[in-house]
């Protein structure tokens, strides 16, 4: 049955409150609102206002609250209602949630998984179209997860919160509305490996989250037009599953990487850096990227357009690689 | 109170101070390296509050935490240790100082970035509250972290959901090097956790009966109503806020005039007076703590070093775990 990816994370949340009396959600507007994107529609009256928490605007301090709910035996599911927001609380996401298992030796866990919508395209402007997901992928301690498909969506927060270690779940906002297949969670599922979502032999296209639909309209395009385009969906940016993308790079011999992200200093910089240093020479051209132009994202329409790699952008470099 | 604890308040006390200046000693030894921040001049707020302090409590504290560690129930060998960076350190090397964890005793640190630690505490007290646990936290700062956002952030959630905490403001009144006045507009610090509906009061912290007395009468006060209350102790640090302070920023006579209160000689005076103490068993209680402690760095200096190959583990946890009411903490 097609389902939409909100509703994927929907189910994702009411499976997780259901099968863990230990789950609870915090965060901006998530009862009384029902969520700022409706992910969490009725379940302040389902659920109750102890486990569907409303906070107050104190980033900070909520997602400090929910290290020491996780430390106390806990496992808190905290939504930063967007991406931009997080900055407000990246003492306690860098400097305590990524740091206490190692400062303390390894004695405490941080079972804390932090949902928040990243990403640009709704004419939001600069402070509300942010992509920091490869920023938080710097950190090591923290995993980073970027669902760019409703499967992923409706699965990847079941086993976030099966993880003893503080995930983040970077949700796009662009993709929310988007319907497609909800495929059973298999087995061997795992959010940690990237999948080859379409294969091909001319050229590797490496991409996560939002961009993901782009690429494959984009390589799909490409092949009415002779060009086979392999597509990588990354699914966690952190740990980075390397082999995956070594393995189709050695095929293909040639990489694009397209990264919602500002390209200095960025995932798809390390992922570039990654591929010369264990694939230089099954290479036939130099890594390409195309990434997010290094602007704040504009309110007006057709600059947002021309900031955020779009399908065309796609093809064009895709092309300008291959001819 | 009975003498036994009038005596065990100042065998603690003196076990603090005896601890911080070995420490000192380490640290110009290059024993001990990093940044070690003494507890000395404020002994009585840890050694009263924590009197009281039930093993299942959960103790959140800062960067000058060897004393609170210690009170809390983690071994002077643990500590040393730590401070020594090995790996029989109650961190296994990897804290150092400002950062002592133990999962038993149930101390959260040993957090370095100023008023971190108290949204932690806070979550610690939501997890008793839902969970239904006996428990509370007791949180422990600076008169500095009531100026950062975390502060205000952690007083709000926890006056709003009720959570058992008690607060522990040390005003040392300094911020490192900056003088109360000097950075915060309202120096009534008890009116700034009654803004937010918390419950306050100002104690003496160099007194440790009164911090002893006062703090019976609040960990009842938070046991009762389920919700948090806040205390200022008003202390002095003798030395400088680190080994890196010229101490440039406050005047000797300041300093003297603080020292003249020191916590432990006047209690140690009372109870000579009362006689409750007498020389002998201030020589044994001093013996003992010698002991304590130098068996403590000989345990640091015998621990070995944790191997380098061994460096980037702890990063993450590696297992997957199973769904159930397993504890999150292994």
């Amino acid at each position: 049955m097609k389902i939409s990816y909100r509703e994927a994370l929907r189910q994702a949340l009411h499976e997780a409150l259901i099968l863990d009396p230990r789950t609870f959600l915090m965060g901006e507007d998530v009862g009384a609102y029902g969520g700022s994107y409706a992910v969490s529609k009725n379940f302040l009256t389902e659920f109750g206002p102890e486990r569907i928490r409303d906070t107050p605007l104190s980033e900070l301090g909520f997602v400090g609250l929910g290290i020491g709910a996780a430390l106390g035996g806990l496992r808190p599911i905290v939504e930063i209602m967007t991406v931009n927001f997080s900055l407000l609380a990246l003492d306690q996401i860098v400097n305590c949630a990524a740091m206490i298992r190692h400062m303390s030796g390894g004695q405490f866990s941080i079972p804390l998984v932090i949902r928040t919508t990243t990403g640009g395209g709704r004419q939001l402007a600069a402070q509300h179209s942010n992509s920091f997901e490869g920023w938080f992928a710097h950190i090591p301690g923290l995993k980073i997860l970027v669902p760019a498909t409703i499967t992923d969506a409706r699965h990847m927060l079941g086993e976030a919160l099966l993880d003893n270690n503080p995930v983040i779940i970077f949700e796009h906002a662009m993709l929310l509305n988007q319907e497609d297949e909800c495929e059973q969670k298999k087995s061997d599922y795992t959010p940690y490996k990237a999948l080859v979502r379409r294969t091909g032999t001319k050229l590797s296209l490496i991409t996560y989250g939002g961009m993901l639909c782009k690429a494959l309209t984009a390589a799909n395009n490409l092949a009415k037009a002779g060009y086979e385009i392999e597509v990588i969906d990354l699914r966690s940016l952190r740990p980075l599953d390397e082999a995956t993308i070594l393995k189709s790079v050695k095929k293909t011999h040639r990489a694009l990487i397209v990264d919602e992200g500002w390209r200095s200093g960025s995932i798809s910089a390390e992922i570039s850096a990654r591929i010369m240093e264990s694939a230089f020479d099954d290479l036939d051209g130099p890594v390409q990227r195309l990434c997010r132009k290094e602007v704040p994202i504009p309110y007006a329409k057709h600059l947002e357009l021309a900031a955020i790699p779009q399908v065309a952008d796609i093809e064009i470099m895709v092309k300008g690689i291959l001819k | 109170m009975n003498p036994e604890t009038l005596l065990r308040l100042l065998k603690n006390m003196l076990r603090l101070r005896h601890m911080e200046e070995l420490c000192a000693e380490l640290y110009t030894q290059e024993k001990i390296r990093g940044f070690l921040h003494l507890y000395i001049g404020q002994e009585a707020v840890a050694c009263g509050v924590l009197e009281h302090a039930r093993q299942q409590d959960n103790v959140v504290a800062t960067y000058r935490e060897h004393g609170h560690a210690l009170l809390k129930g983690i071994t002077a060998k643990a500590i040393m240790a730590e401070m020594f960076g090995k790996k029989d350190g109650c961190s296994r090397g990897r804290g150092g100082s400002m950062h002592l964890y133990s999962a038993e005793q149930r101390f959260f640190g040993g957090n370095a970035i100023v008023a971190s630690g108290l949204p932690h505490a806070a979550g610690l007290a939501l997890a008793a509250k839902i969970l239904k646990e006996d428990r509370i936290s007791i949180c422990f700062f600076g008169d500095g972290a009531m100026a950062e956002g975390e502060f205000h952030e952690t007083m709000n959630l926890a006056a709003l959901w009720k959570l058992p905490i008690l607060f522990c403001c040390e005003n040392n009144l300094y911020a490192m090097g900056t003088a109360l006045n000097r950075y915060q507009s309202e120096t009534n610090l008890v009116k700034k956790a009654a803004s937010y509906n918390i419950p306050g009061i100002t104690v003496d912290g160099m007194n440790v009966q009164e911090v002893y007395n006062k703090s019976k009468e609040l960990f009842a006060f938070i046991k009762a109503e389920k919700g948090p209350f806040f205390v200022e102790f008003k202390t002095y640090r003798f030395r400088p806020h680190s080994m890196f302070d010229p101490d440039l920023y406050r005047s000797k006579q300041e300093i003297s005039e603080w020292k003249v209160r020191c916590p432990i000689e006047n209690f140690k005076k009372e109870l000579f007076d009362k006689k409750i103490l007498d020389l002998n068993m201030l020589k044994n209680i001093q013996q003992e703590i010698e002991i304590e402690f130098s068996e403590a760095v000989k345990f640091a200096e015998a621990s070995e070093y944790e191997p380098i190959q061994d460096l980037e583990k702890d990063v993450y946890y590696e297992n997957k775990l199973q769904r159930g009411p397993a504890p999150s903490t292994p």
